[in-house]
């Protein structure tokens, strides 16, 4: 059994990626910030991607989108939705795949509604470029689309600023789904967000992806909040996959060191209060191997602290 | 991992003058233009007291007040009422125009943004050492002060030969740290810690709460420890405040704040926390009942309670399970005039940004 045919949902993967390989390349150097990462998400399967700043986790979801901008370059790998492949799509083709296909929200995307226009006119925008509907129409669509994230349809008529953060989020949220796209990108949704609205736009995206069936690829920092919402997810270290399983799993019995320090980073809310370690300064994983099954549907990259090895990763600074 | 418990500390209260108290601390910024008499309340009566080698943290929302509080302690912003004491003394009154070096040898403060923090045209060494020369803490000799600069350095748990690292050459965990160093080098009594750990890296997070425990653990220092996050709160304090709309609404050892919140705002920030043990426990009714009970509350909890005397004019704090845990609420019954965050739950399931 490979990676690619574990999923959570129905047996046949919406996204397909295999063995990607993203590089930025400088005049003088260039870095791998996506390192032969293959992983599959099931028909309406909800799929974390977890990591820190820097891991390569954003970079991922903009070669999906095929949004990424000199000098980054993917060097290898492919990557497949429904039975398409992406990297191979004309101008014109992907105009219809994103939005229609795949549609993403951005870290900070409620700063990426338009202040002059208002919402109404940004939405029915949507409807009128890509669907090809009436004005009328649009603007019907529009109004249950708010409904449908709980704002009140009168706030077609409002600009942003109108707006509070967690509204207005909420509203982007909307927009993704519009088109009813059959997989929707979460990068970081809610981390410009106080606690309290984060939980309840996670409701949402929980409730909305009920209802309408799409997948979901999820991306952020937040173990806690991953392994709430995920079916399934992967732990990102340097551009690799150090760890991929259900998010029960993970969340159970994490296999990886750096796993375990990610998990270890989050003080519980209950329980007596227990000395945590996180990731001790300086140390780092190098030549992180291809993923091995460690129990059923439970792959990790080997490691060893022995540099010897030369098929595992090797964990530097451990020992100071 | 141990599992040994960590310590928590309870000062005998009141045997001796808190390290930092604040009493009826209260900032209004002004709105509009110069001729304008409206204003935001941004902070209304608070009084809150951290004793010797205590961590208090101070919990709340964007907009709740928490870091107009710690501008004011610090006196980067003057306060419209109350008093600051540090060891008794209203240092108000002692330095009234701003705030003297004997203040600052006494207090100082870490912000949010090592990144923003340490200028990035010095190395770390200037920044410890230029500490050290403006409070006379670096000895008569450059081979006391080399010494001092070394021991700083393993205190936070950094190598000495990255005194001759600039800024941009360390990780935001280690970058923290040195600016931790440079708030020890004066030897202050309190540290004031606004967020300092939500802009680093999650896996070197947990490693700046030890060195804030430690530091308490060894040298005695207080803490007050802004945050808008309630586990590490958890983790790391030894009493919790909790501030909505500029005013405390509770207050207690740790443990037992979070354990028994009494306040529909404390219940409701505690309800939120992301956490996999209880995954699928949001319950869009209780969140409304919740809101309703911060924003208007029609009773009180300790309502008929002969000995717990409620008021709708006044703050009333009652007193919440043993007495030993300092654990109080205000009474639900008491509206505060909406300031800054007064409407940061309003009727609208939204966030608020108000006078950032």
């Amino acid at each position: 059994m490979t990676v690619s045919q574990v999923s959570f949902g129905s047996h046949e993967p919406v996204l397909d990626v295999k063995n990607l390989s993203v590089k930025y390349i400088g005049d003088t150097r260039s870095t791998t910030a996506v390192d032969r990462v293959s992983f599959s998400i099931g028909t309406g399967e909800v799929f974390g991607l977890a990591g820190e700043s820097g891991c390569g986790k954003s970079t991922i979801a903009n070669s999906i989108m095929r949004l990424l901008k000199d000098p980054a370059k993917i060097a290898g790998g492919s990557i497949s939705f429904g039975g398409k492949d992406v990297l191979a799509m004309s101008p014109e083709e992907l105009r219809g795949f994103r939005w229609q296909d795949v549609a993403m929200v951005f870290q900070s995307a409620m700063n990426s509604l338009n202040p002059v226009l208002t919402i109404g006119e940004q939405i029915v925008d949507i409807f009128t470029t890509h669907a090809g509907y009436s004005r009328k129409e649009s603007l019907r669509r529009a109004g249950q689309l708010l409904e449908l994230v709980r704002i009140d349809p009168a706030r077609l008529k409002s600009y942003p600023h109108q707006l509070s953060g967690g509204m207005r989020q909420r509203a982007v949220i909307a927009m993704a789904v519009a088109l009813k796209p059959s997989l929707l990108i979460l990068d970081e949704p809610t981390t410009a967000l106080d606690v309290v609205v984060q939980q309840e736009i996670m409701a949402q995206i929980k409730e909305l992806q009920r209802e309408l069936g799409f997948s979901v690829l999820f991306i952020t920092h937040d173990m806690s909040l991953m392994v709430e919402l995920s079916h399934r997810m992967a732990v990102m270290y340097g551009g690799r996959i150090v760890e991929t399983a259900k998010a029960q799993d993970v969340y159970a019995n994490p296999r990886h060191p750096y796993t375990q320090a990610l998990m270890g980073a989050f003080p519980p809310l209950t329980g007596p209060r227990v000395p945590l370690t996180g990731l001790p300064d300086g140390v780092k994983f190098r030549n992180i191997p291809d993923l091995t099954e460690a129990a059923p549907g439970h792959f990790v990259a080997p490691v060893s602290a022995d540099a010897s090895a030369a098929d595992t990763a090797i964990m530097e600074g451990a020992a100071r | 991992m141990s599992h040994a418990v960590l310590s928590s500390r309870r000062p005998s209260a009141d045997t001796e003058a808190a390290a930092l108290e604040v009493r009826g601390l209260g900032k209004s910024f002004p709105l509009g233009g110069l001729f304008s008499r409206e204003s935001v309340r941004a902070l209304h009566g608070v009084d809150l007291a951290i004793g010797r080698g205590e961590i208090v943290a101070l919990v709340g929302e964007s907009g709740s007040g928490k870091s107009t509080l710690a501008r004011c302690v610090a006196r980067l912003e003057r306060p419209s009422a109350g008093e600051i004491l540090i060891d008794g003394v209203d240092v108000l009154k002692r330095d009234r125009f701003q705030a003297s070096r004997a203040f600052r040898s006494q207090l100082q403060m870490v912000f949010q943004d090592p990144f923003g923090s340490l200028n990035p045209a010095h190395r770390v060494e200037h920044f410890l050492r230029r500490s050290l020369a403006i409070h006379r803490k670096g000895g008569s000799s450059e081979t006391e002060t080399r010494q001092r600069l070394e021991e700083l350095m393993t205190t936070v748990g950094l190598q000495a030969d990255m005194l001759n690292s600039y800024p941009h050459e360390l990780s935001g965990g280690q970058r923290q740290r040195v600016a931790i160093a440079r708030a020890l080098a004066v030897e202050p009594q309190v540290i004031l810690a606004d967020e300092p750990t939500s802009m680093l890296d999650v896996s070197v997070r947990i490693g700046v709460l030890n060195l804030m425990r430690k530091l308490r653990d060894e040298q005695g220092i207080s803490m007050l420890y802004i945050t808008h996050d309630l586990a590490s709160a958890r983790y790391l304090a030894d009493r919790t405040a909790v501030m909505f709309a500029g005013e405390l609404v509770e207050e207690g050892e740790s443990l037992d704040l979070l354990a028994n919140a009494a306040h529909p705002y404390t219940q409701l920030l505690v309800s939120a926390v992301p956490d996999p043990a209880r995954a699928g426990s949001y319950d869009p009714v209780r969140r409304a009942e919740l809101r309703q009970a911060v924003m208007a509350s029609t009773s009180c909890a300790f309502d008929g309670d002969p000995n717990q005397a409620c008021s709708a004019e006044e703050p009333v704090r009652h007193g919440v399970g043993d007495p030993e845990n300092r654990h109080w609420v205000r009474c639900h019954l008491y509206r505060p005039q909406a300031g800054a965050g007064g409407h940061a739950l309003a009727t609208e399931p939204t966030d608020n940004k108000a006078s950032a």
